[in-house]
């Protein structure tokens, strides 16, 4: 690091060069004044030309019971056919026996910026007579693959990134309270993952009452210490806390889902048409369907990415390495005791 | 033309009155006296039977089952405009957790154009809320099958003129609305109630379906009931000498089972009238609108005009298969114990709530007639 070259910028940081402070206990780098054009905001084109080379992959993870409009949600807010059902046109609408976890790949393209997208469905949830432990199957694996690879001598130079980076929970809209299956679901899921709570179907809900629902949700959500995306923790400033209150009071939002347009005063919008009236859902004055689409597209997917990575992750990784029981890791071996690594949920 | 004056050629009981029959001005003379030769006067019968059963009152039980938050009392309540759910309080998570089914009875006395009712509504809060809803409908069997012991001890019993009818008449049972047809807890209930009570199957919550997914579903559901063999309540058939608007009306009932339903608590201007409806953003769902969903069709079936029906399946059908059921259990009980019994089966003896409940009542009929009376006597009072 260059010293700084010009001394009457630095009278506040006088104090400090004074005493002598220890690299560790210094208070960061010091700032300083250019007094030419050096070029470094560049690096930011350089970073926007490789990752558009690259590209993006995000994971995104749908659950609920059968019948909430998971697909058509799925379908509807990247605006193309990716949904399971999707890819398998004609095929009858059967309650499986057990959660299963299908996963379809895509890559969506827009403006050059190519995303790989992986969308991951769990039909089967909830639908049973017994739902006890159909959470089971959806414990992410995902983190272990990641783990594995990450842990190898020779890595791949981009680790394929299979972790789910935001989980998507549907409530069906009873307009009453969460139920058991819910509160048990999301607790569980939510510290190991970024779990985003919506409100399916929720043109069966007139404002009052959804503003109610809502309530008695977050209600339940504060008093079960279930923590959904956006987290408070991890609120890094006051900027970031701002934002993310406001996304907080909405939560969970109240969506609904379509894959048919309809004309409305001379525009085409997306929407579902009643006896009653046509429910945009881009309006919204009639849906909160764009703020999630905002928040998991728009303006926070990296950061979804981010806390997967950096939280979720490395708690996983700390609670594996913990339970290996050994100084050094063998990556020849790999991480010994695959069979105990089911998660402690 | 209504399907209420088509009860009247058939001579069932419409919920309105028709005193025409006996209360029509007379004929002239000539007339009178070839009228009185051929006419022996039995045809007054129905109208004898209709004034006493007035007299009496009707009475009615209705159980509502299904997952919660399905509408349920929304519907109830509209249905017979009352508000019987006042008092509800919402459980707290906590209690939540622990919820199990439970059987919770309202009852409340309606009375229209002198026409008395008497509605019990059996509720049954927790249904198929769990995470393990395993045989969660077992409350609500040992509930339906109480009743029909119950009646059955005061058939056999000594006293038989007060006999409290606490059988469950119909059974509503609420069909989320959000999958793609009957869920599996769905199947299950219908299976085990079926032969025990009238189970008319509804689609809740219908404002979230467009007409299309409407129909949809409705044919899936039946198509599924036809699957499983689950006896669903039937509307009987209407006589070949009914008049066509009658049929026709019969056949549109028939054909949009499962009813795709909406209820509203509350009142909404909607094209400068007052109907009872949900606002929504987008627009006004009127819930006695037909076009937008059944529940005049539901209404008219439960009340106007199956309401008799129900009873009588219940009586002639339901509790027939139970007494006999029970019957044959118990000698085939006494065979094996090999001893010989009075012909009245020996039941245990009944529980000192339910003697105590009848007393109640009985005590409260004589009450009511006593108060009539005195009121009687004060007009007379009055007028003179």
């Amino acid at each position: 690091m260059e010293p700084p070259a010009v001394p009457e910028e630095e009278e506040e940081e006088e104090e400090e060069k004074e005493g002598a402070v220890p690299l560790s206990m210094a208070p960061g780098p010091v700032g300083c004044q250019l007094f030419g054009y050096v070029g470094i905001e560049a690096v930011l084109d350089q970073m926007k030309i490789k990752t558009m080379k690259t590209g993006f992959e995000f994971n995104i993870m749908v659950v609920g019971q059968s019948g909430l409009g998971k697909s058509t949600m799925v379908n509807t807010l990247f605006k193309s056919k990716v949904s399971r059902k999707s890819s398998q046109p004609g095929q009858e609408e059967r309650i499986p026996k057990t959660v299963q976890l299908q996963s379809i790949t895509h890559v969506i393209e827009e403006k050059g910026v190519k995303m790989k997208l992986t969308v991951t469905d769990t039909p089967g949830f909830g639908d049973q007579i017994n739902n006890e432990n159909c959470w089971e199957p959806i414990i992410n694996e995902q983190y272990e693959r990641y783990l594995r690879e990450e842990i190898l001598i020779t890595r791949k130079r981009k680790i394929p990134d299979t972790r789910v980076h935001g989980c998507v929970y549907f409530v069906p809209p009873t307009g009453h309270w969460l139920r058991p299956l819910d509160l048990e679901f999301m607790r569980r899921l939510s510290r190991i993952v970024n779990v985003v709570p919506v409100i399916a179907k929720a043109d069966t809900l007139t404002l009052e009452e959804r503003a109610e629902f809502k309530q008695r949700i977050q209600e339940d959500l504060k008093t079960h210490t279930i923590s959904v995306y956006p987290q408070e923790d991890f609120d890094q400033d006051p900027e970031d806390r701002a934002l993310n209150d406001r996304i907080r009071e909405k939560i969970p939002f109240a969506v609904v889902g379509a894959d048919q347009e309809h004309q409305v005063n001379g525009k085409r919008v997306l929407g579902r048409k009643t006896k009653w009236g046509i429910i945009e859902v881009e309006n919204p004055a009639h849906c909160e369907f764009p703020l999630l689409r905002d928040l998991l597209i728009r303006s926070h997917l990296q950061d979804l990415k981010d806390i997967t990575h950096n939280v979720h992750y490395e708690s996983y990784r700390v609670r594996r390495l913990n339970e290996s029981n050994r100084p050094g890791l063998s990556p020849l071996n790999g991480l010994p005791g695959k069979g105990e690594a089911s998660s402690h949920l | 033309m209504s399907m209420l004056d088509g009860c009247k050629t058939t001579g069932k009981f419409p919920a309105g009155g028709c005193y025409d029959l006996f209360l029509r001005a007379p004929h002239t003379m000539a007339e009178n006296q070839d009228h009185e030769k051929q006419y022996v006067g039995f045809a007054t019968l129905p109208n004898q039977v209709h004034r006493k059963s007035v007299k009496k009152g009707f009475d009615f039980t209705l159980m509502v089952a299904g997952e919660s938050g399905l509408g349920k009392s929304t519907l109830v309540n509209s249905l017979f405009l009352t508000d019987l759910y006042k008092d509800r309080k919402l459980l707290n998570a906590e209690e939540r957790i622990n919820q199990t089914v439970e059987i919770i009875k309202h009852t409340v006395d309606i009375e229209e154009k002198g026409v008395k009712l008497k509605l019990t509504i059996v509720d049954t809060p927790g249904f198929g809320d769990a995470v393990n809803n395993t045989e969660c409908w077992k409350p609500i069997t040992d509930y339906i099958d109480q009743q029909f012991e119950q009646y059955f001890r005061d058939e056999s019993g000594l006293n038989r003129k007060n006999i409290q009818d606490n059988r469950v008449h119909c059974c509503l049972y609420f069909i989320s609305p959000f999958g793609h047809g009957l869920r599996p807890v769905d199947v299950e209930f219908m299976k085990a109630l079926h032969e025990k009570v009238n189970i008319v199957p509804l689609i809740a919550k219908a404002d979230c379906l467009i007409p299309s997914e409407i129909r949809k579903l409705k044919e899936r559901i039946r198509e599924e009931i036809d699957k499983f063999g689950i006896k669903v309540y039937q509307f009987p058939e209407c006589d070949s000498d009914e008049d066509e608007e009658f049929k026709q009306q019969d056949r549109e009932l028939k054909e949009s089972a499962p009813f795709a339903v909406i209820g509203s608590n509350t009142v909404v201007e909607a094209k400068g009238q007052r109907v009872r409806g949900r606002l929504y953003p987008w627009g006004i769902v009127e819930v006695e609108n037909q076009a937008h969903c059944d529940f005049v069709k539901l209404r008219n079936m439960l009340i106007r005009t199956h309401m008799h029906d129900l009873k009588d399946v219940t009586c002639d059908v339901h509790y027939e298969n139970y007494r006999a059921q029970c019957i044959q259990q118990m000698t085939s009980k006494l065979t094996q114990d090999n001893r010989i019994e009075s012909p009245i089966p020996i039941l245990p003896l009944p529980t000192p709530d339910t003697e105590t409940e009848k007393l109640i009542k009985m005590k409260d009929e004589e009450l009511r007639r006593m108060q009539e009376m005195l009121q009687k006597m004060q007009q007379q009072m009055q007028d003179q």
